[in-house]
């Protein structure tokens, strides 16, 4: 059973849903985002999405294109990145990490390399916002091979026409786009993650997370109550922001802030009582 | 040199030329694309779209434009016969409202109301604001600050015809940011917008697509030339960003081996400085909005940042047709640098009397190194893709002149 498999069965028997906490790899620079990183799991994450930067990055909005700009300002490259991951697994056997990101570093990389060198640092899993199913094969061959999972994602226009083209191959888990946007920029609907969900399930027996469009506990209590886990992305790395001086360098309280605010989450999470989809 | 039977059937279904092009796009955009594509197949295969689309272009656009002999610069080159295809004729000036016309007649098929598109010199902008205020639709237009900056004649025109001129900050505040956040926009924008993209790029059905709608040109060319002279040409040369004036002059003539093809990029400071917006000739296959191609980039995979002198070529990318076709070598790619192009654009001034756009300029610059070299009976093409009026400022200010 793969690490995110595990994850989720155990999270399953507490009869609750989990948090997975994203942050850009190398925001605000190599040293601090190690420090963040070090201390994810600990302050309540149950799954971690380690975010490559990218330059051009289309599917997010202003908080993550800052948040990947001020790492690659800072040096951070992929095999940076898969170097963070490899300290990090050392630290922590049992929490599953994940890679988001966009395929062009990817595919500069080699895609074989990639899933390669991934896995042998630990990583479990890989989200590329730009790979849609049509186009996933290069990565997704090599990935199998090596151990790593596909994640796929489903959004507001996924109709039932076009469910099961993503739902066939996907692996680990489905991460539901909560809102037709990019990320950070809207609220989700509680009503309406909850239908998709229901929806997702009808398709799948994947777990489900839910991201995009989460930004405080209550937000994040809600989407618990429908899904199997919740991701929180923007507003983590919006807390890295705020905690920058006048020149971007960090503050001493960010690490302790942006924790604190995967704490808060997690408890939301955590007093949430999960309702049978 | 690879040989094929034929170079004008791609792309596969999928949308793939050899290994370029495909469909590389957020999954919330996938369906739209694949709605796209459907309803472009189905106007294709109704006349009744492509007769529209003709009344437009013949009376409002003005097509076809002139394909023009000109005898002074042929003289002042001493060797090839140049002919020029006056795109820069057409309404708003340039090639784009070709694509532009054909798309937001697919758009209204479609019922799609708000119309986004993404500019850099500002000519795709204009074309686009211009058929959403003929149409009474909404027209939002997304452009870097720096070219906004550099290219105010246009913006103020979109904003005359109706256009909302989003100003885009990110990244390096040019036409790739401008592109980023179109398609950021359509994501959020899923049920009542089309976007309207300027160049034979982006996911498939796109470059397909833009070029369809600017085969015109190439087709116009091929029975003007037969009328001119009585026969092919031998050379054609049109200047590359995206690609779409150069893919719609040589689509319709890639069958024919004996016509030779040049795209010519834009060379910036020179292709050794690094500065440049040549993704042919000093970039590397990649993935960025929506299609493979070839990119600027380093050797982590992020996207470098286009130098040009021209606002409408300084993009990191170049349409996947063109990768293609420069892997199997039917078309050629060089490049030419800002200085040259500023030569070329007052050469083309002084002894034609027409002011052509800093975009065509760099064609014409590499015309300028070849034709002496070719017989007097060599029939050359070269695409006056867009005139000047929008770069008057800009060449002033290299030129050292304050207006």
């Amino acid at each position: 059973m793969s690490r995110i498999a595990r994850r989720f069965a155990a999270l399953k028997a507490e009869g609750r849903a989990g948090l997975v906490a994203y942050l850009t790899a190398g925001d605000p620079d190599i040293e601090t985002s190690t420090r963040l990183f070090e201390g994810v799991a600990a302050a309540g994450a149950d799954l971690i999405e380690i975010g490559m930067p990218f330059s051009d990055p289309m599917a997010d909005g202003p908080a993550i294109q800052a948040g990947g700009q001020r790492a690659l300002k800072a040096g951070m490259t992929l095999r940076k990145t898969l170097a963070l991951a490899r300290h990090l697994r050392e630290r922590d056997a049992d929490t599953p990490y994940v890679l988001m990101g966009y395929y062009n570093p990817i595919y500069r990389y080699g895609a074989e390399a990639f899933a390669r060198d991934a896995v042998d640092a630990g990583i479990d899993g890989a989200i590329i916002v730009d790979l849609p199913p049509e186009e996933d094969a290069e990565l997704a061959g090599p990935a199998r091979e090596a151990g790593l999972d596909v994640i796929r994602l489903a959004t507001p226009t996924s109709d039932d026409r076009r469910l099961p083209t993503i739902v066939r191959g996907a692996g680990g888990f489905l991460y539901y786009v909560a809102i037709a946007g990019i990320t950070g920029t809207r609220s989700a609907d509680s009503g309406a993650v909850r239908e998709a969900v229901a929806r997702l399930r009808r398709h799948t027996d994947l777990p489900v997370a839910v991201g995009f469009g989460i930004k405080n506990p209550e937000q994040a209590a809600a989407v618990a109550r429908a899904a199997d886990a919740a991701a929180v992305g923007s507003a983590l790395v919006d807390r890295v922001a705020q905690n920058l001086d006048g020149d971007g360098r960090a503050k001493p309280g960010l690490v302790d802030a942006v924790l604190g605010e995967i704490s808060a989450l997690a408890s939301g999470i955590r007093a949430a009582r999960r309702e049978r989809a | 040199m690879q040989t094929l039977n034929t170079y004008r059937s791609g792309p596969d279904e999928r949308g793939h030329f050899g290994i370029y092009g495909g469909r590389y796009v957020a999954e919330t955009l996938m369906p739209l694309i694949l709605a796209v594509e459907e309803a472009y197949a189905k106007a294709k295969a109704d006349p009744s779209f492509q007769a529209e689309l003709d009344y437009y272009l013949d009376h409002y656009v003005g097509r076809p434009s002139p394909l023009y002999f000109a005898a002074r610069l042929t003289r002042h080159f001493g060797g090839a016969k140049l002919y020029f295809k006056r795109d820069e004729l057409n309404h708003t000036g340039a090639h784009k409202i070709n694509n532009v016309l054909g798309q937001i007649l697919l758009a209204r098929r479609m019922g799609k109301r708000r119309i986004i598109a993404e500019t850099g010199a500002g000519q795709h902008g204009v074309a686009t604001a211009t058929a959403c205020a003929l149409f009474d639709l909404s027209c939002v237009v997304y452009m870097g600050a720096t070219d906004i900056e550099r290219q105010k004649p246009n913006v103020f025109r979109m904003k005359l015809l109706g256009a909302e001129v989003v100003p885009v900050h990110s990244g390096t505040a040019t036409l790739k940011d401008a592109m980023n956040d179109a398609l950021r926009d359509w994501v959020a924008h899923v049920d009542d917008t089309f976007y309207v993209i300027g160049t034979v790029a982006g996911p498939h059905p796109y470059p397909a697509m833009v070029r369809d709608f600017q085969s015109v040109i190439g087709n116009e060319t091929r029975v003007q030339m037969q009328q001119a002279e009585g026969r092919l040409p031998d050379t054609l040369v049109a200047c590359i960003g995206g690609g779409s004036n150069a893919m719609g002059l040589f689509h319709p003539f890639l069958d024919e081996p004996s016509v030779r093809m040049i795209g010519v990029e834009a060379g910036g400071h020179g292709i050794d400085t690094g500065l440049h917006a040549a993704s042919l000739n000093g970039g590397r296959p990649g993935v960025l909005h929506g299609n493979r191609t070839y990119l600027l980039q380093d050797d982590d995979g992020q996207i470098k940042d286009a130098h040009s002198i021209s606002a409408g070529l300084d993009y990191p990318g170049i349409g996947p047709e063109h990768a293609w076709l420069n892997d199997l070598g039917r078309v050629e790619y060089v490049s030419i640098t800002d200085k040259e192009a500023l030569a070329a654009f007052q050469l083309c001034s002084r002894l034609e009397g027409i002011i052509p756009a800093l975009e065509p300029a760099h064609a014409l610059a590499h015309v300028a190194k070849i034709a002496p070299g070719l017989p007097r009976d060599h029939l050359l093409v070269m695409n006056l893709c867009g005139r000047g009026d929008k770069d008057i400022f800009a060449v002033a200010e290299h030129l050292g002149v304050t207006l």
